[in-house]
């Protein structure tokens, strides 16, 4: 196979998470950003999968195959379980209008770019565009977090950011630790679901939005 | 393996091995003696590492910069490991804690150890990410332990927060990889900081430039600098005061013993940008964000959480400065906020128990109901908020004159941020410590002596400084560059 090919499968399964990174933000119904989130996780498994291939770097098909069963499947399911036994399905409000959070997402995207691609000339172009659209990935998890007042959207936000790391680390040539990187992302991701699980969010706060916990501050009124 | 090398895996294996130890035994009065002991020995075998020091090694390391690190690590772990036995039982009593939730609490106590030693001795920059990331966790479940509403929801937000601010780390080690592996090749070598310190001259400086304003920012949420700082005051006021004293005296420091290490790395490249600008604006904005919030403080444990933010800008302001005289001044000062932070929050537990409340305007007249507890808190505060002749005066005072020798006009701000936190801190201790005593009185003798041994060392530290440690504070201020 030709050089030029593996790069551009590479580019074109890093862009695609990128693309679905922008769906996740315009969702409106809980089931369908569920969905799209095990989306998410699948596209980054196979983009993992295709750099253990072309780095010949066994290690990192254990990198994808975590990134399919757990976050591809389990942690879907669970929040399915979660999203209906809180009935929470319909309840998504984000802060800020749809169109000016998609604008903000170009913002990103292209401020990632211009900030990444100038300074890793000396890289090889493959690491350095997944970089660029591994940062992308990043900074719309971050806005979704921010656009989102709900307990398991911005826990959705934070693990498409997450899987934006987990291509940059794969990315980088030959990485020591990404595989322990990338279980202990699940621990911590675990940890979470079953935190908004044990804790019952709703039923202690009546809702998973996060405004009526700030109320409970003593404080700021 | 070597003398040195057991001690070195004493300080990673001792915590581990009693944190699954205290999740099996049942018995709380066993666990507390089992959790005093571990850290005791823990502490023991950090202190024989001055002396006996292991080869370093691809993934872990102990050199000048750590070791002192690990030794007050271990120290205030230990210390607060025996004021935890009797707050934990009083909280006992009175239901706020099950067995249950107890066992988990010590487990989480030593596990938190372990990840804390873990990412201090680590020399691999994704062996300390995922250290730190897991004292994170251990700290976000123990301080939604109580359940409460006020609780969860500072454990919720602490997580949420925490965990953005350690991705932003990986983010900016995955990019440090980067620009060391151009240079010294791929594997393990390109993670280790031996390598990164000595090679970083040949590093591509614009990757190592994206790479700082990551890290600066990831490491810095944890450090809980201004305006990161949101999880900080809610993580410290609704979690056990045992935790509070551990997260304030040692998971801030780990957080910042990361971002040195990194500053330390960009040091030796003398192309990319210079990490002082940044962090000197950083800890300035902390400083007086945080001087100014302590005045309308209502609740005692969120009042002293904001102190440390105060403090932490104070460090990171002076490691921003550099040069030999602010990096002596920000270690020396490190190693004191820690001591008094926690010796504070001892006193403010009791305190706490005490009065049976922590909103401030209930506690008063604390002098005349618990002579020893308000009198306690009251020097205490007067360390912490700088007073001579305590040690705390003394790092800023060298700070200070450091920074109008060099930078005058960054003075000013920094010496507004001192002293309105001091004017503010001195007057809610004399608010409390002062007037009409309400709550029985009661006194638990044996309960303060953590508490002395830190403020007495503070003490001690702003009168006179042993020669041997001086030379090692100079040595790796020198270092810090």
């Amino acid at each position: 196979m030709t050089t030029a090919l593996q790069f551009d499968i590479a580019h074109l399964l890093a862009g695609s998470l990128v693309l679905v990174s922008f769906m996740l933000l315009y969702q409106a119904r809980m089931y369908a950003l569920l969905n799209l989130f095990a989306l998410h996780a699948v596209v980054l498994s196979l983009s993992v999968a295709w750099q253990a291939y072309i780095q010949d770097a066994p290690h990192l098909y254990v990198t994808a195959v975590i990134a399919l069963g757990f976050k591809g499947v389990l942690i879907p399911v669970a929040l399915h379980r979660i999203v209906q036994q809180l009935h929470i399905h319909r309840a998504i409000e984000p802060v800020v209008g749809v169109g000016l959070t998609m604008l903000i997402g170009i913002g990103l995207v292209a401020l990632s770019i211009g900030a990444v691609i100038p300074v890793t000339v000396a890289s090889d172009s493959l690491a350095r565009e997944d970089l660029a659209f591994a940062l992308a990935v990043i900074l719309l998890g971050l806005l979704m977090m921010v656009s989102r007042h709900n307990a398991v959207s911005q826990v959705i936000g934070f693990m498409s950011l997450e899987n934006g790391l987990v291509l940059a680390a794969t990315g980088a040539k030959g990485m020591p630790l990404v595989v322990e990187i990338s279980v202990a992302f699940s621990i911590l991701i675990a940890f979470i679901v079953i935190g908004i699980f044990l804790f019952r969010i709703r039923e202690r706060f009546d809702t998973v939005d996060l405004r009526a916990m700030d109320e409970f501050r003593g404080e700021r009124r | 393996m070597s003398i040195a090398g057991h001690l070195l895996g004493g300080v990673l294996v001792i915590p581990a091995v009693a944190a699954l130890l205290l999740a099996i035994i049942p018995g709380y009065r066993v666990s507390a003696q089992l959790n005093v002991l571990a850290s005791l020995l823990t502490f023991v075998s950090s202190v024989a590492l001055l002396r006996e020091r292991p080869e370093p090694g691809l993934y872990l390391i102990v050199d000048d910069v750590n070791v002192v690190f690990i030794v007050l690590s271990t120290l205030v772990g230990f210390t607060t490991s025996v004021f935890s036995a009797g707050y934990i039982a009083h909280e006992l009593e009175v239901g706020r804690l099950t067995p249950v939730t107890l066992r988990f609490y010590h487990a989480m106590y030593q596990g938190l150890m372990a990840a804390m030693n873990l990412a201090l001795v680590a020399n691999n920059v994704g062996l300390m990410w995922v250290a730190v990331e897991i004292a994170t966790l251990t700290t976000v479940l123990m301080v939604g332990i109580y359940r409460t509403h006020e609780a969860l929801e500072a454990a919720w937000k602490y997580f949420i927060l925490g965990s953005v601010g350690i991705a932003m780390a990986l983010f900016g080690t995955i990019v440090v990889y980067l620009a060391a592996q151009a240079v010294v090749g791929e594997g393990p070598e390109a993670m280790a900081w031996t390598t990164l310190v000595r090679e970083s001259g040949a590093f591509d400086p614009a990757l190592l430039n994206l790479a700082f304003v990551f890290l600066l920012l990831g490491y810095g949420t944890k450090v809980g600098l201004a305006p990161l700082h949101a999880w900080l005051p809610d993580a410290h006021a609704e979690g056990p005061t045992p935790i509070s004293a551990v997260l304030s005296g040692l998971l801030l420091n780990v957080a910042l013993f990361a971002l040195l290490r990194f500053k330390m790395v960009m040091a030796g490249n003398s192309e990319s940008l210079a990490p002082g600008p940044l962090m000197v604006t950083m800890g300035l904005v902390s400083l007086l964000f945080a001087a100014f919030m302590l005045y309308r403080r209502a609740d005692i444990k969120r009042l002293f959480a904001y102190s440390s933010i105060e403090h932490m800008g104070i460090i990171v302001f002076a490691f921003g400065m550099g040069g030999p005289l602010a990096n002596f001044a920000g270690l020396l000062h490190m190693t004191l906020h820690s001591l008094t932070k926690s010796a504070i929050f001892f006193t403010v537990g009791y305190v706490a128990h005490a009065k049976g409340t922590q909103s401030i305007d209930k506690i008063r007249g604390l002098t005349h109901s618990h002579p020893a507890l308000g009198w306690t808190l009251l020097l205490g505060t007067f360390a912490i908020a700088g007073m001579p002749p305590m040690g705390v005066f003394m790092s800023e005072f060298l700070l200070v004159s450091s920074t109008i020798a060099r930078q005058p006009l960054l003075a000013v701000p920094l010496v507004v941020g001192l002293l309105v936190g001091f004017g503010a801190l001195l007057g809610h201790a004399l608010q409390m410590a002062f007037g009409e005593g309400t709550g029985e009185p009661s006194g638990r003798p044996l309960g303060y002596v953590p508490a002395f041994v830190h403020l007495g060392i503070v003490l001690v530290a702003g009168i006179y400084i042993p020669a041997p440690i001086v030379a090692w504070f100079q040595e790796v201020a020198a270092l810090l560059g």
